[in-house]
């Protein structure tokens, strides 16, 4: 599908990319102001990736998330209320308060859950994969994962057993020139990571992680022969984050020049170029406007929502237990 | 009216595992098997045998030696709908999948709010006297024990071991199932049918009045055959069984304590941080303290890693004479 030509599709990657950059905007400035608790990983700058890879996905779908997870969260399609509820500790949050950023997931969408653990989302998406393949059904697995997750032992024994198994999973790198401070260059001896691919016996590619379309495409290709039972596929998103690592960055590993370069390549501003012909200037306008308001009202609701409660606590470990 | 037992025939322990997946497949589609060597093979300790001619290649799955992505894998296919069972083939070895067991399985039903769950079963031989020394004979129930959103059995009869399997595969949590390698082969009455063990259910294997035995896994046959050896000189032991080391059932040891006024408690696990620490720590909290007669006694493995040589690793682990001896001092001093 082209993006920049179908209105309804250029609308809708343009809502999501602008409603994750406003969501994540919102919670960078609650932070900064004390109101919002523990830390969180800001995917400003690469929300072309989640946006182009979720269109290429239908209902019933999974994804695996990571640390770094409200953009999936919300290109597969969560409530950014509940989302907002969550970061600010609320009951009606989707994890009632005990997940938190690291762990946001909305399991309706087939989010099977963000990750604090780098790579720990790469078997188990093998796994959902599994089931899949187990059942005869024709869903396809998105595992979402950074550059730092693909030289973990998980990642590894995961794409092994996706490849081996000719599981219905895409894998999506999300490189992002670092993991923390550790930079790409330094962390691999190879120039591509979806080179990797081919030591599973899988097609990689490489594609531009600032370009919806181009990150849609490869993904679309990678879903389609996962659909076809044709097995798992390692695309590799090139992009970049804007944000520190976490709320502790001082950015001393990357320079002033190298992070400017970057935001002149904001995905945001280049698909909105892209699609001049497609959209007017209202309508993209629009697009803005409905993503700012949504965060605002996302922020008025979750305020109003009640704090998460810790008398449910003791139940909530094991599931058949609770009241 | 007369209740009627269910059918019963004697199998090895290592059968009674399998008809325990068997009748599980049989019933369920989702179920189905992971692990190294589980199919053509039958298993390092022939537990599956020859169940990948009766289910197929699909369902009772020869792995890669890959423990954490196997147990991932088991992760998300539970999520997704399905019941895994995973072998690890040496209890000892789940060390490599430590993160999919302690940071995604335990907490992903916790962590998502309780919008899913993790229905999964990891079964794994465990302990000492095979002779295979400090990395294939460790029994670490502990560590499984201590983490919130696991729960953690350890059959000591074929019945049992037939009985919790299926129990925790009905359970919508991850349970990790700690056989005992020198159990396999040992024999006992087993119900044909799917009959379920509870879990969270301490078993009384024998009642006696002047001390309490508590032991899990392989220690239990040996504290029963101490409490004959007991018996013939005049001290009747009680001997219970866990059975389930998380949720632990200790209404019933705290209750025979309080009888008996003594408790030896008995593991195969080193001593220190092990689990009869918990059960001590249980019985003190409880109401049986003011019953008590004689301090606490614990009888553990030495902490050191288990030896090769066979006179050192028996020497490593509480063997039958220990027991009768540990229990008639407390008899006998107290
Ligand atoms: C197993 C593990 N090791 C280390 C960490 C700490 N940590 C969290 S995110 C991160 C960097 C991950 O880099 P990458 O996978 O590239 O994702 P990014 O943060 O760039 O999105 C590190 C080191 C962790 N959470 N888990
Ligand atoms: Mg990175």
């Amino acid at each position: 599908m082209d993006l920049t030509k179908d209105a309804d599709a250029a609308r809708e990657t343009l809502r999501t990319m602008w409603t994750i950059r406003r969501f994540e905007e919102a919670v960078d400035d609650l932070f900064a102001r004390g109101l919002m608790h523990g830390t969180m990983h800001l995917s400003i700058g690469q929300e072309a990736v989640p946006a182009g890879a979720c269109l290429a996905l239908r209902e019933g779908d999974y994804i695996t998330s990571t640390h770094r997870g409200h953009g999936h969260c919300i290109a597969r399609g969560a409530r950014i209320d509940a989302m907002m509820a969550e970061l600010l500790a609320k009951e009606t949050g989707y994890c009632r308060g005990r997940g938190g950023s690291m762990h946001i997931a909305d399991v309706a969408t087939g989010n099977l859950g963000a990750n604090g653990i780098v790579a720990g989302g790469v078997p188990i998406a093998a796994g959902a994969g599994l089931a899949v393949s187990l059942r005869g059904g024709d869903e396809v697995v998105v595992s979402f994962f950074g550059d730092g997750a693909v030289n973990e032992g998980a990642w590894h024994e995961g794409v092994n057993l996706a490849a081996i198994w000719d599981l219905p999973v895409v894998f999506v790198c999300e490189n992002n020139h670092y993991g923390m401070s550790m930079s790409v260059g330094k962390a691999f001896k190879v120039d591509r990571l979806a080179e990797r691919a081919a030591a599973y016996g899988i097609p990689g590619v490489t594609v531009d992680g600032n370009d919806p379309q181009a990150v849609h495409d490869a993904v679309s290709d990678a879903v389609h022969r996962a659909r076809a039972g044709r097995g798992p596929s390692l695309v590799e998103a090139v992009t970049y984050r804007w944000k520190g690592h976490s709320k502790s960055d001082k950015n001393l590993y990357r320079t002033r020049e190298e992070i400017e370069a970057w935001r002149e390549q904001d995905p945001i501003v280049r698909f909105e170029r892209a699609v001049a012909a497609t959209l007017s200037d209202a309508d993209v306008a629009a697009c803005r406007d409905e993503a700012r308001d949504a965060v605002r009202e996302a922020i008025r609701v979750a305020n109003a929502a009640p704090d998460a409660r810790a008398d449910s606590l003791a139940d909530a470990v094991y599931a058949g237990s609770e009241a | 009216m007369t209740a009627v037992l269910p059918q019963q025939r004697t199998l090895t322990y290592a059968e009674a595992v399998r008809e325990a997946l068997a009748q599980a497949m049989e019933a369920d589609e989702r179920v189905f098997l992971l692990g190294e060597d589980i199919g053509t093979y039958g298993g390092a300790f022939g537990v599956t045998g020859d169940l990948v001619h009766r289910f197929g290649e699909r369902r009772v799955r020869d792995t890669p030696i890959s423990e954490l992505g196997i147990v991932g894998a088991a992760v998300g296919a539970a999520l997704a709908g399905m019941r895994p069972v995973v072998e690890i083939q040496f209890s000892d070895f789940t060390a490599q999948a430590m993160d999919q067991i302690v940071n995604q399985a335990a907490k992903i039903h916790f962590m998502l709010g309780g919008a899913a769950s993790v229905p999964m079963v990891l079964r794994a031989p465990g302990g000492s006297g095979t002779g295979a020394a400090a990395q294939h004979s460790q029994s670490l129930e502990a560590w499984f024990a201590h983490v919130p959103g696991l729960k953690v059995v350890m059959p000591s009869t074929a019945a049992d071991a037939k009985g919790l399997l299926l129990a925790a595969i009905d359970d919508p949590n991850p349970v990790i199932v700690l056989e005992h390698k020198l159990l396999y082969k040992q024999s006992g009455p087993v119900p044909e049918e799917a009959t379920r063990v509870r879990l969270g259910e301490t078993a009384v294997r024998r009642s006696g009045g002047d001390v309490t035995i508590v032991a899990t896994g392989v220690m239990v046959s040996r504290a029963l055959e101490a409490a004959g050896q007991l018996a013939a000189e005049g001290i009747e032991a009680s001997v219970l069984d866990p059975r389930t080391l998380r949720p632990l059932d200790a209404a019933p040891i705290v209750d025979s304590v309080t009888a008996t006024g003594r408790a030896l408690l008995v593991q195969e696990a080193p001593q220190t941080g092990g689990f009869m620490a918990e059960v001590a720590a249980a019985i003190v909290e409880s109401s049986a303290f003011g019953h008590l007669r004689a301090p606490v006694a614990r009888l553990c493995g030495l902490d050191v890693p288990i030896p090769y040589a066979p006179q050192l690793e028996r020497a490593a682990v509480p063997q039958t004479g220990d027991i009768v001896r540990r229990a008639r001092e407390l008899v006998t001093t107290w």
